[in-house]
């Protein structure tokens, strides 16, 4: 019983909870770095290390840590680990740390980390709290590369092009339709990432069997801040 | 010159929603009503200046101590603390303002235009006062699209008939993804 619980915490993130598809947040890294799938990969991994990490530190502290002053200090956590991932990157993987740019410390506001720190980590055990950063962080890195592919492979006309962390320089990818017929350049552009990311939404919202699990609108559960607003705009939305 | 070159740039061409990914949760999910996103708009533009006004100086302290890699970590605790100051300040002596824009306060620690906003001025080298345009300009271009997406979602999202799995946040993408091509065409204005 208990193990089943344990792989249904796993398995919660990548499908049933989805942090972008089916919990709509960490909106702006998913749109902005999955022009092609080796930074959506990259952006996917560096995510998932530093919730993996603030979910074990957090769900460790959480019996310390002040509930008045909880949400400064799980930020206080949170960027600690984005600050070692960067230098990292920065030291080993210099090409993923320039094409991430400034979405690289901007991981410190991802919703879906300080999320997962107030609703799961504050609440639950280290070895949960490390499956549940696992399972998200997978969830978060598999849609990364779904849209990274479709916008690749329609924009681009090839497949996992990139330098992959220095294994393979200069790699131009696998051609799909780059030998026929030119990309569509928009798709890897802004305007796609909307575009693609409403066809992936909507394809998910069409597999859904249970329709009245669909979300109709951008809610409050999965942001870190609906406790604090509860008298704003959030509470509004709700009722 | 050169300042108004970049609040036109941070409005038009470098919109910070719709050109650079920032901020999409609120400009997404709070631009239901045009009362709201005008609310948003001048809460974040305010912080935005507010924040860079702290934490341009803080970084010129930390590179002269050789600890510039702090710059997360300090950044995103200065800025909750000020939107908390600001927030316990703005309800005892202005209570009619924290009425109209406090609530979208707590909302504002954790939107990520105003720490891109913050780390952007340090990358690009701006001096003081242009670090404090740019923060301007960006929450205005801010503020813009919010009226824009409103403006858009109140006269067609909510009145047509939409298939069934757009329902909801697909079709408020497609709204932004058109929004943000007709944007494309400010490109190259000045390049």
């Amino acid at each position: 019983m208990e193990e089943k619980k344990r792989l249904s915490i796993l398995t919660n993130g990548i499908i049933k909870e989805n942090p972008v598809l089916v919990l709509v947040i960490g909106t702006c890294p998913t749109l902005a770095t999955s022009g092609s799938v080796e930074t959506g990969f990259g952006m996917g991994l560096a995510a998932t290390a530093v919730l993996i990490c603030s979910n074990i530190v957090i769900s460790a502290l959480h019996n310390i840590i002040p509930d008045k002053v909880r949400i400064p200090c799980f930020i206080t956590v949170i960027a600690g680990f984005v600050t070692i991932v960067q230098m990292v990157l920065q030291a080993f993987v210099p090409s993923l740390y320039s094409a991430l740019g400034l979405y690289l410390p901007l991981i410190v506001v991802n919703c879906i980390i300080l999320g997962r720190a107030e609703m799961f980590a504050s609440k639950n055990g280290v070895l949960d709290s490390a499956l549940d950063g696992i399972g998200m962080g997978i969830g978060f890195t598999l849609t990364l590369v779904i849209m990274g592919t479709l916008r690749e492979v329609f924009g681009n006309g090839t497949w996992l092009a990139g330098d992959w962390f220095g294994l393979a320089k200069g790699f131009k990818g696998i051609p799909i339709f780059s030998n026929f017929i030119p990309g569509m350049s928009i798709m890897t552009m802004v305007p796609g990432g909307f575009f693609v990311y409403a066809i992936v939404m909507a394809s998910v919202h069409y597999l859904t069997k249970d329709k009245s699990k669909i979300r109709n609108d951008f809610g409050c559960d999965g942001c870190a801040n609906a406790g604090a607003c509860a008298d704003g705009d959030c509470a509004a939305q709700k009722q | 010159m050169k300042l108004i070159i970049i609040i036109i740039s941070m409005v038009l061409v470098n919109n910070y929603p719709l050109a650079q990914f920032l901020g999409i949760c609120p400009f997404l999910g709070v631009s239901k009503d045009l009362d709201s996103s005008v609310g948003m708009g001048i809460a974040v533009t305010f912080v935005m200046v507010l924040a860079t006004a702290v934490t341009w100086p803080i970084q010129q302290l930390l590179n002269s101590f050789g600890i510039g890699y702090l710059q997360t970590v300090v950044f995103i605790l200065v800025i909750a603390a000020l939107v908390q100051l600001v927030e316990m300040f703005m309800k005892k002596s202005m209570p009619a303002l924290y009425k109209s824009l406090g609530i979208f306060l707590p909302l504002i620690t954790t939107n990520c235009a105003v720490l891109g906003v913050c780390i952007t001025n340090i990358d690009s080298n701006y001096n003081y006062l242009e670090s404090l345009v740019n923060a301007f300009g960006a929450g205005i271009g801010f503020l813009f699209a919010m009226i824009i997406m409103a403006g858009v979602r109140s006269k067609l999202v909510d009145q047509s008939r939409i298939p069934e799995s757009f329902r909801g946040v697909p079709i408020i993408l497609i709204t932004a993804a058109i929004l943000s091509l007709s944007f494309m065409g400010f490109n190259g204005m000045f390049s």
